[in-house]
């Protein structure tokens, strides 16, 4: 792995030390976002004990097929990422830039996704408060849940997305073999949202369901 | 300086905060000569010898302190605790007083249908259980000398209970922030001698008590529809239901308490009687909290075995 | 020993402060420069936090409203709250000290991430400045705890504002405890051990492990606070079903463990001073490092303390209120070590060590009525009165401010390459040390004679101890405006300081003052232990051996 002097930054005097800093403060990061969606899912937690059955028939209103469809999005995302990620650390610039793009797009057609998503959930009166379909509390307390969530996940990956459209931009000013670790942090945060997803959908999607 | 013990139980929290202070002393004491013993002895250029420590005193001095320490913590948690467990329940005879809390007023109602605000007039040595709720945000019922206090929460039940046998008049204050006028949301707890407060009730104007103002809502607001013999709806018989224990659709049982009732008045699906469909509407929004609580007072006084003798 | 009086070159070229355009400051990484900045910030809010307890005392002179509106007030007390929890005893040691000295004393060119650093400052700024917009808008009435559904139904108040201020200073102080915990771990000089650390980075450490895993827990519950006012989702709307208490858990997660993220610094920054002014080692210095740690970990498991009353299952109480007696040991270990340390010394009563030596008496005082608040019984009778008030004043003001006056006159020769006057400092140190128990000790009686917190009205025969408590505050507000006065005067006319006036070990002192942008000519190599300030005759070392290398070898 090469890497020019001027991806050393102070206080480092080595790359390798100060490549493993950054993994070790992102995963540091990690464990303080595993936390701040804790206290999502403890609410989740709550609120699903306190009425079954009602929390259920909530969820079972939600868009099973806009979920999967998105989770499929998201997971092949990881993949291309990970490539991305890989082929850089190996100098494979053509096929990082490849890889990234894919990475952006599919995150994109996330969003895209999930607008459709909410749009549908909106004309179906699934939005508390505004001339909400349930009467029940739960299904209340579910799509509180709902809208919480995955707007928290969905600014987190429009942060994702910025980050590898980051990356791209140096790559388009020709920089980018030098920001491996930049790509490889970049990385490590994807998965982290792509996780976060993977934990939301069978909660969100599969609840209720048979 | 110390607040007046207005029931037995405050005498007790009393001797454990005594308990308490002392052992406080004894360490501050400890801890003070040791810090103005050494700072004295070993002030910079004074005589004394300095040298290492000998080498038990690395050791097992800290050993030592450490285990005190945490032998002297478990002991105030027995002791603490011991205090707390013989609390917990109130004794099945106690005087049930309702206790509804909104920014910023306590009203209470008596069982025989006596409203108040700001006060509460109880007997002396009878036991008084509150059974509280707030119709908006949380309050604390406190009252220092009885050394009780309670959150009062909206949409739940919570208890307390005393014991005062002290004739007086003591504060009564909301001691968890609920707004502008938090301060103002006082009142006093009168304890009165059982003659004084049997004269005192009488004296009061007299309306139906608590359960003859359930039995007409339990009719008017329709509850009679289906639960009732004969009702052509599928609905689980109340009669005599208070305390018993009652089987769930998902196979667990609950206790039919204060707070089950209320949920299955206010969030009925919550918890499904088994063997019954989940059909009861909610009345969330429909029964004040002074309705429910007037409800539950009727199911609670329904004899037992009325519709079993079938 | 050591190289005590060393002074190379003149004074301030060639030291971090000899830059002084705007620009230089804004844009900095150096993150004593940054330690700088903060402390400024931090400086103008604890100032703020102070003018409105000094209404809040005033206030309270007499049981009826004079000065305020029953409104007013409660936007004060939530001002003060919110301002010297968030905005001054959170950041005001870590980010301080913690950013000026962490480096310094394990050997380092400046932390891991010096960009995330200034970032940090940064974000800390446009909290402080979103709280002061609150409070220009009318301010909020919520309390510090923005309990629902108070907070999140019924306020009329900025609460949105507020929480937008809290949440963002979350995020900085995130920020800072990544940066320390990276540093610490990847940036250690060549032969600092783990047991070789200072106790002031073991202190840093363990704040940043609270800051780090416990803020992002505060972050949420503000969010759903704010989703449920703004857009009315149902998160704790007990109307909807939800569970107002769950919001209680959530933030006293937060909360409780902040309590040690306040306290921890202090302990840190008291270590190194009594160490030095008794001329000793810190007594069982193993001990020391264990107990902060596990006071780290235990803090996060006694949250339901502050809940015992709130309607949470009776036995949940008796876990919480097992767990914080336990919580007590470690921290009875420290008064001890502390103790233990002067035995034998040749104890120096300077300024630092005075406040030092304050800070012990008020944090055995504010931690032995912590066992009253464990006891359920007693919990239940005074929690929610002045009896906490006084409790949490005792820690988090008595001990910590005082280790933060202590540690700011231990390390302003260091910081700023002047000495101050040593005798209004121990005035100063005196006059806080009465002056806080003149305030604070009247609030255990006023409390647990039964009065509420967070009263405007309040009854009577309580007038006496509110008096009581008042008129220590005036003192108590002189003795933390004096520093102004003196440490102001030191910077424009105090003596110049050497590299290491106190004589003190660590590698802090081993650089001028005030120190170098580059900190280290070379990088150190560190040999023995912290805090060789006698001979050790049981290890087989020199009595005189230098405590490191002096900048030699790489």
């Amino acid at each position: 792995m090469a890497t020019p002097p001027s991806a050393l930054h102070e206080p480092w005097r080595e790359p390798e030390r100060q490549h493993d800093a950054m993994v070790f403060g992102l995963w540091v990061f990690l464990a303080s976002e595993v936390l701040f969606f804790g206290g999502i899912l403890l609410t989740y937690a709550v609120a699903r004990h306190a009425d079954p059955q009602g929390f259920a028939a909530g969820a079972r209103a939600s868009d099973l097929f806009f979920g999967t469809l998105n989770t499929a999005v998201l997971m092949t995302s990881s993949l291309t990422m990970a490539v991305g990620e890989r082929a850089l650390k190996e100098g494979l610039v053509r096929w990082a830039r490849w890889a990234l793009i894919a990475t952006v797009l599919l995150g994109f057609a996330f969003l895209v996704f999930k607008g459709f998503e909410y749009r549908d959930d909106f004309e179906k009166h699934l939005v508390p408060g505004l001339d909400f379909r349930f009467t029940g509390r739960a299904e209340q307390l579910f799509w509180g849940f709902y809208w919480t969530a995955t707007v928290i996940h969905a600014i987190h990956l429009s942060v994702g997305i910025g980050a590898v459209g980051r990356l791209l931009l140096l790559d388009w000013r020709g920089e980018m073999p030098s920001h491996w670790m930049g790509a490889e942090a970049t990385a490590l945060y994807w998965h982290l949202v792509d996780i976060i997803w993977i934990l939301l959908y069978p909660l969100i999607y599969l609840t209720g369901r048979p | 300086m110390m607040p007046v013990e207005a029931s037995a139980f405050a005498g007790r929290v009393d001797h454990l905060f005594f308990l308490l202070i002392g052992i406080s002393v004894v360490i501050i004491v400890l801890v003070v000569t040791l810090v103005f013993g050494f700072a004295v002895r070993y002030r910079s250029g004074s005589k004394a010898k300095r040298g290492p420590l000998p080498r038990w005193v690395k050791r097992e001095v800290e050993i030592g302190w450490t285990a005190v320490t945490l032998f002297v913590a478990l002991f105030l948690f027995w002791w603490a605790s011991s205090a707390q467990v013989e609390e917990w329940t109130p004794p099945p005879n106690a005087l049930e007083i309702h206790v509804v809390a909104k920014q910023w007023m306590w009203k209470t109602q008596h069982p025989d249908g006596v409203r108040e605000i700001n006060a509460l007039h109880v007997p002396e040595g009878v036991p008084v259980k509150l059974v509280m709720t707030s119709q908006d945000v949380i309050h604390s019922f406190f009252v220092p000398a009885l050394r009780v206090k309670q959150d009062v929460l909206p949409g739940r039940y919570t208890q307390l209970w005393f014991n005062a046998d002290r004739v007086g008049k003591y504060h009564l204050f909301c001691a968890e922030y609920c707004g502008t006028d938090h301060s103002r949301m006082t009142g006093s707890v009168v304890v009165m001698t059982q003659g004084d407060y049997a004269r005192w009730l009488a004296a009061q104007p007299q309306g139906d008590d608590l359960a003859a103002q359930g039995a007409k809502l339990f009719v008017s607001m329709g509850c009679s529809g289906c639960h009732s013999e004969g009702a052509r709806v599928h609905a689980p018989s109340l009669a005599g239901i208070y305390g018993t224990l009652q089987p769930l659709s998902d196979g667990s049982f609950v206790r039919a308490d204060e707070g089950y009732l209320r949920d299955s008045i206010m969030l009925p699906r919550r918890q499904v009687v088994a063997g019954y469909a989940p059909i009861m509407p909610s009345f969330e929004g429909i029964a004040s909290e002074d309705q429910v609580v007037a409800v539950i007072a009727y199911l609670k006084a329904m004899p037992k075995g009325r519709n079993e003798a079938r | 020993m050591e190289n005590a009086g060393v002074l190379r070159g003149a004074p301030d070229t060639g030291s971090y402060l000899s830059e002084s355009s705007v620009k230089s400051w804004l844009t900095t990484t150096d993150h004593k420069r940054i330690a700088i900045l903060y402390a400024f910030s931090i400086t103008l809010f604890f100032f703020l936090g102070g003018v409105a307890a000094t209404i809040i005392r005033l206030e309270l002179f007499t049981p009826n409203g004079d000065i305020v509106s029953a409104d007013g007030y409660n936007r004060l007390f939530t001002l003060h709250g919110i301002v010297m929890v968030w905005f001054f005893l959170v950041p005001s040691i870590p980010t301080t000290f913690g950013n000026f000295l962490l480096p310094l004393m394990i050997g380092a060119r400046d932390v891991a991430f010096p960009k995330l650093n200034l970032l940090s400052w940064y974000l800390f700024v446009i909290a402080g400045l979103l709280t002061v917009a609150t409070l220009l808008a009318g301010g909020v009435d919520t309390g510090w705890t923005f309990y629902t559904p108070f907070s999140s139904l019924y306020s009329n108040s900025n609460v949105l504002l507020a929480a937008a201020g809290v949440f963002v200073a979350g995020f900085s102080s995130i920020a800072t405890g990544i940066n320390f915990i990276a540093t610490i771990h990847m940036l250690r000089a060549r032969g600092m051990t783990w047991m070789r650390l200072p106790l002031f980075a073991w202190a840093m450490y363990a704040t940043s492990l609270v800051m780090v895993l416990a803020t992002p827990v505060l972050a949420m519950s503000l969010l759903l606070i704010s989703v449920e006012r703004i857009f009315g989702l149902p998160i704790f709307d007990p109307r909807a079903g939800g569970d107002p208490l769950l919001f209680q858990h959530l933030f006293w997660f937060y909360s409780h463990p902040a309590v040690y993220i306040m306290i921890l610094p202090a302990m840190g920054v008291v270590s190194e001073i009594i160490a030095c002014e008794a001329r000793r080692r810190v007594f069982g210095y193993q001990f020391m490092v264990y107990a902060m740690v596990a006071i780290a970990v235990l803090g996060f498991l006694v949250w339901g303390h502050h809940m015992f009353v709130s309607g949470q299952s009776p036995y949940a109480s008796m876990v919480f209120s097992f767990l914080s007696f336990v919580i007590a040991v470690p921290s009875a270990i420290k008064v001890f070590n502390w103790t233990g340390t002067l035995y034998r010394g040749q104890i120096r009563f300077s300024a630092p060590m005075l406040y030092a030596l304050g800070f012990l008496g008020l944090f055995t005082i504010g931690g032995l009525t912590g066992l009253f608040l464990a006891a359920i019984p007693v919990d239940v009778h005074v929690t929610d009165t002045y009896f906490v008030v006084a409790h949490f004043h005792y820690i988090m003001v008595g001990a910590s401010v005082s280790a933060f006056f202590g540690g700011l006159h231990f390390w302003w020769p260091k910081i700023t390459g002047r000495l101050y006057s040593e005798k209004f400092a121990t005035l100063a140190a005196i006059t806080m040390f009465f002056g806080f128990n003149f305030t604070f000790f009247p609030q255990f009686i006023a409390g647990y004679l039964g009065m509420p917190r967070r009263y405007y009205h309040y009854a009577p025969e309580y007038q006496i101890w509110n008096v009581m408590s008042s008129s220590g505050a005036v003192i108590l507000a002189a003795a933390y405006l004096a520093p102004l006065a003196y440490l102001g005067w030191s910077l424009v006319r105090g003596e110049r300081a050497s590299a290491n006036p106190r004589g003190a070990t660590g590698l802090e002192w081993s650089v001028p003052s005030p120190p170098p942008t580059e900190n280290f000519d070379r990088p150190p190599v560190v040999t023995v232990g912290p805090y060789r300030y006698h001979p050790e005759h049981e290890t087989h070392q020199a009595p005189d051996h230098p405590a490191h290398e002096p900048q030699r070898s790489a």
